[in-house]
């Protein structure tokens, strides 16, 4: 966007970006409260960004996920299984001053997409990447999913998955990506704040959402979403702030001699042995154990794992075009015709 | 037809045509060589057809019959339409280069050898128990041997190269021997010489025009040939001429209908042989403002060109066969989606992996039929290296007239051959029409899938437009609104609106040419790239005297509308292709034709006696059985 021609954006309302189609996922899917906390939080990034509504792309794959582009009043493109991170690779960098946003879910995302993702990420295209983690398929009516876990029983696995489960997270900084974060579905203020920060992070921004399928894998992520327990059982990951825990800030992550993370009571260990949360870190070996902390052993971190200042692959691409463009004098096509192996034949 | 006189300085003979094949091993410099032979005889003023061959691999081992690379020119004083079937002359350097193209020389013809490249470790590389030399197995050729290694060597002495530096010169002073044998001199060779080391190596540029006018003068000296032959200069209209192969000239195409359209070009692709030149000469462009990128695969090529389309711009992708099965799921979505995409197939041999640089034409069935559902697109076929410029401009201005994905189906034949092409006038380029809305704000809704009434196309409405915010996907859409609809009906109506709006494209196409007359005996009909061949046998045959006419598909889909009255107008059609009989498939399924086959899967294009042999059979056969 030319930031020297401020555009007149209106004034939206979390209305505005609601379209005239009925959403149709099951009744108490988590999927509904994403929809209303990003619908709510949209004024505010149009206004933050200076992006109009008509800026917004929303691209999804396959999958209950993917429905979400119908409900948003802005463009969308509801793709093929796995693919959105291609289309919006092609929109981003022919048209870079789009917002472009991809809905997508674990089988989407990091099953038959997951080529796609690992480079879009390393790519740092200017995309925020929704993945909304059910741990099963919804859509297909219950098989489970690259996120389910070893051992879990579904129509497709009735003795139990045998494969691990892959974590989006560690996959997402391990391909560089630039902004890692994650949310709850029941969580509406962390939520909010997430993709908000999302939005406004230039280059590939990937948001873990744990979405509770209430019909094919009720509770999968209780331990984080009951009132009662959440505090407990996660760690709100705040920039420059110590990773302590739970309902009385009395627990600590930290790295034992080994390099290995463990719980300690925060009455245990001075102040100056708490570990200082940095989503500047590059390359951490740190922000990637904290990717791997999994309940019950660990409580499960929410928030920004990681926010890096880094060129996006279409500023990239673009600033290539007006380098030649300036470097070479601007040939018109017919001197582009007439090059190469030529002679003339006279009259 | 090159004959050599027996007796020797016997004058200068005077040819209409010849054709010479350069041979030898990958590292030899065989291309170069025929490229600057080509643009000599070019400017010279005669037509060319060029024809490359080289190994799948980058470098085969030396000296194997698999790492022999070759290069054939024919050059004429008459338009020529192919390279020809066998050579007048055969340059080899090393023996496996005489086993692998012996057989092709025509008997009686010119056999230049490089007696260096013949030790024993070579012989025996190549399968040779004896010196084919030697045996008697060269005896029906005219050989002409050389020393050629060695004296290129002595030729640069005085530059002081290292010897293996000083070796690779060997190709020039080859090209020196072959420029005296066809009576020209050598300045032009000089001249590109000269350009092609200009910021590199003043040492190599003296080093390769030295060995050169060595080549020319030992030809001269030692009368190596007991005589020149001259090929007579071809009527050409006037005007700036280039010789480019075809994927350089659909490379030209696409930046051309992007400037004429003024879009964006976005050519999403990934590395696959034999597409990937056009890739690099677009990659080239950047100043130009074309962008040229590789993905992290072929779908995600094929999903970026969607991508692209969708936010405005001219979307390319460019492939082979293989490519085209990955990328067919999201051909698929821009069908439904009705998104003006570009899809180049620069053919190969197949199935699978197949023969990655030989040539096939037997995609034709997989860009017609290769996705689910009923998934119509548009099928475009150029007959020639130099009209792969004008199909590709075709290509772009239906897919953005239409709203459809366009299939361009190049072939590994005519994408590395190459044959001169006068340079058009960009201001007689024919003007460009994109489907822009016809109008939103008078309509209270916007509608995405409403149609205009001519083209049956639906409007290019991109991001960043206000106003009309919509969704589309691979879902069925409500015909208008585009809203997802599983209504019964409605899919009917729309799965017939996208076959109504790609036939309707015949009204908008040339229709068939036929060369001969318009009625006859016998019509051959081609496709694509054999349209060389076809037209060069039915010519001779013409010539013979026979009653035989020949037409191009260059429009696949939808077939040109006059096509069922030119079918109608023969007695008997025969149609060459080079696959097991794809085009006659559609033909004998769309018109009831009974047309017949003659089908050749080697890798290799037509040779024109092989389908002359087979005009000349279907000719000899009483009418009656025709019936
Ligand atoms: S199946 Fe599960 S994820 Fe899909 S809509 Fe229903 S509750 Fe939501």
């Amino acid at each position: 966007m030319n930031q020297t021609e401020p555009l007149n954006i209106p004034t939206y309302q979390k209305e505005d970006f609601a379209s005239d189609q009925t959403p149709r996922w099951c009744p108490g899917c988590g999927d509904y409260s994403i929809l209303a906390q990003l619908q709510r939080v949209m004024p505010a990034i149009a206004e933050q960004t200076q992006t109009p509504r008509e800026n917004m792309v929303f691209i999804s794959g396959i999958g209950c996920s993917s429905r979400f582009p119908y409900y948003m009043n802005t463009y969308g493109f509801h793709s093929i299984h796995g693919r959105a991170p291609t289309l919006a690779l092609g929109l981003q960098v022919s048209r870079p001053e789009l917002m472009t946003w991809v809905v997508t879910g674990d089988g989407d995302a990091l099953s038959i997409g997951g080529n796609h993702l690992m480079h879009c990420l390393r790519r740092n295209l200017n995309v925020k990447i929704l993945l909304f983690n059910n741990r099963i398929y919804g859509l297909t009516k219950g098989q489970y999913s690259p996120t389910s876990e070893l051992g879990k029983r579904t129509k497709s696995s009735p003795l139990g998955s045998v494969a691990r489960p892959l974590n989006p997270l560690s996959i997402a900084l391990a391909s560089q990506a630039t902004f890692v974060a994650r949310a709850v579905d029941r969580d509406p203020k962390l939520l909010q704040d997430v993709i908000t920060q999302a939005a406004l992070h230039k280059g590939s921004a990937i948001v873990e959402i744990y979405q509770n399928c209430n019909i094919f894998n009720d509770g999968a992520f209780a331990h984080v979403s009951e009132r009662k327990s959440r505090d407990d059982n996660t760690l709100k990951l705040q920039h420059g702030e110590p990773l302590v825990f739970g309902r009385q800030r009395d627990k600590a992550v930290v790295l034992n001699e080994q390099l290995q993370p463990r719980v300690v009571a925060t009455s245990e260990i001075s102040e100056s042995d708490l570990l200082i949360h940095d989503t500047s870190r590059d390359n951490s070996g740190l922000t990637y154990a904290l990717s791997q902390l999994q309940y019950p052993e660990f409580p499960v971190p929410v928030g920004i794992f990681r926010a890096l200042k880094a060129p996006t692959y279409e500023e990239r691409v673009h600033q290539q075009v007006n380098e030649a463009k300036r470097q070479k004098p601007a040939t018109a096509l017919q001197q582009l015709l007439d090059s190469g192996e030529t002679w003339r034949v006279a009259e | 037809m090159l004959q050599e006189p027996k007796d020797k300085h016997s004058p200068n003979t005077h040819l209409s045509q010849a054709i010479i094949r350069f041979a030898g091993d990958s590292g030899d410099g065989i291309q170069a060589t025929g490229a600057m032979f080509s643009h000599n005889s070019a400017a010279l003023g005669h037509d060319i057809s060029t024809l490359p061959d080289y190994p799948a691999e980058i470098r085969a081992p030396a000296g194997t019959i698999a790492g022999v690379s070759s290069f054939q020119l024919n050059f004429s004083s008459r338009r020529i339409h192919t390279p020809g079937d066998r050579p007048d002359v055969l340059v080899a350097m090393n023996p496996a280069a005489v086993k692998a193209h012996i057989s092709s020389l025509r008997p009686g013809g010119t056999l230049i050898v490089n007696d260096d490249g013949f030790d024993e470790q070579a012989l025996k590389l190549a399968g040779y128990d004896k010196d084919p030399r030697e045996d008697g197995t060269l005896d029906s050729y005219h050989v002409h041997r050389a020393p050629v290694s060695t004296m290129t060597v002595e030729s640069v002495k005085a530059l002081q190269l290292a010897p293996q530096q000083a070796a690779l010169c060997k190709n020039m002073y080859t090209l020196g021997l072959v420029c005296w044998l066809f009576d020209r001199d050598t300045d032009f060779i000089e001249a590109l010489v000269e350009q092609r080391f200009a910021q590199e190596s003043e040492v190599l540029r003296e080093a390769n025009c030295m060995a050169l006018r060595a080549g020319y003068n030992f030809a001269e000296t030692t009368e190596m040939f007991s005589s020149q032959c001259r090929v007579e200069t071809a009527e050409q209209s006037p005007g700036l001429y280039r010789r480019l192969s075809g994927n350089t000239a659909t490379a030209l195409g696409l930046v051309a209908a992007a400037q004429l359209a003024q879009r964006q070009l976005m050519y999403c692709t990934y590395p696959i042989t034999p597409a990937s030149d056009i890739l690099h000469e677009l990659a080239k462009l950047r100043h130009m403002g074309v962008i040229a990128g590789q993905t992290e695969d072929e779908i995600a090529a094929m999903g970026a060109a969607v991508g692209a389309a969708y936010g405005g711009s001219l979307a390319v992708t460019g492939t082979s066969g293989p490519g085209v099965a990955l990328k067919s799921e999201a051909i698929g979505l821009a069908v439904m989606t009705e998104l003006p995409v570009v899809i180049i197939n620069v053919q190969r041999g197949g199935p699978s992996t197949g023969l990655p640089t030989k040539t096939e034409q037997s995609d034709l069935l997989q860009a017609m039929y290769g996705r689910n559902g009923e998934c119509p697109v548009v099928v475009l076929a150029p007959d020639s290296p130099a009209d792969c410029f004008t199909m590709a401009m075709e290509a772009c201005r239906l897919a953005m007239k239409y709203m459809t994905p366009v299939f361009l189906l190049s072939d590994g034949y005519i994408a590395n051959g190459s044959e001169p092409w006068q340079v058009p006038r960009v201001d007689q380029l024919p003007q460009f029409r994109t489907n822009e809305p016809v109008c939103s704000e008078t309509q209270s809704q916007f509608l995405p899938y409403s149609r205009n009434p001519e083209t049956l196309a639906r409007p290019w409405v991109v991001p960043g437009t206000p106003g009309t915010e919509h969704r589309i996907g691979g879902l069925e859409k409500q015909d208008g609104t585009g809203h997802v609809s599983q209504d019964p009906l409605n899919h009917e109506q729309m799965v017939q609106l996208r076959e109504q709006k790609i036939a309707g494209i015949a009204e908008d196409i040339p229709e068939l040419d036929v060369f001969g007359s318009s009625a006859g005996r016998l019509l051959v009909l081609g496709w694509g790239g054999t349209g060389g061949a076809i037209r060069a046998a039915v010519e001779e045959a013409q010539a013979k005297g026979l009653d035989v006419a020949c037409a191009q598909l260059r429009y696949l889909n939808p077939f040109p509308k006059n096509l069922a009255a030119v079918l109608d107008a023969f007695d008997q059609v025969l149609i060459p292709e080079l696959n097991r009989g794809q085009l006659r498939q559609l033909v004998r399924a769309q018109y009831l034709v009974d047309a017949q086959g003659l089908n050749k899967v080697q890798g290799q294009p037509f040779h024109t006696s092989e389908i002359l042999e087979k005009i000349e059979n279907l000719c000899q056969q009483p009418s009656e059985a025709v019936a």
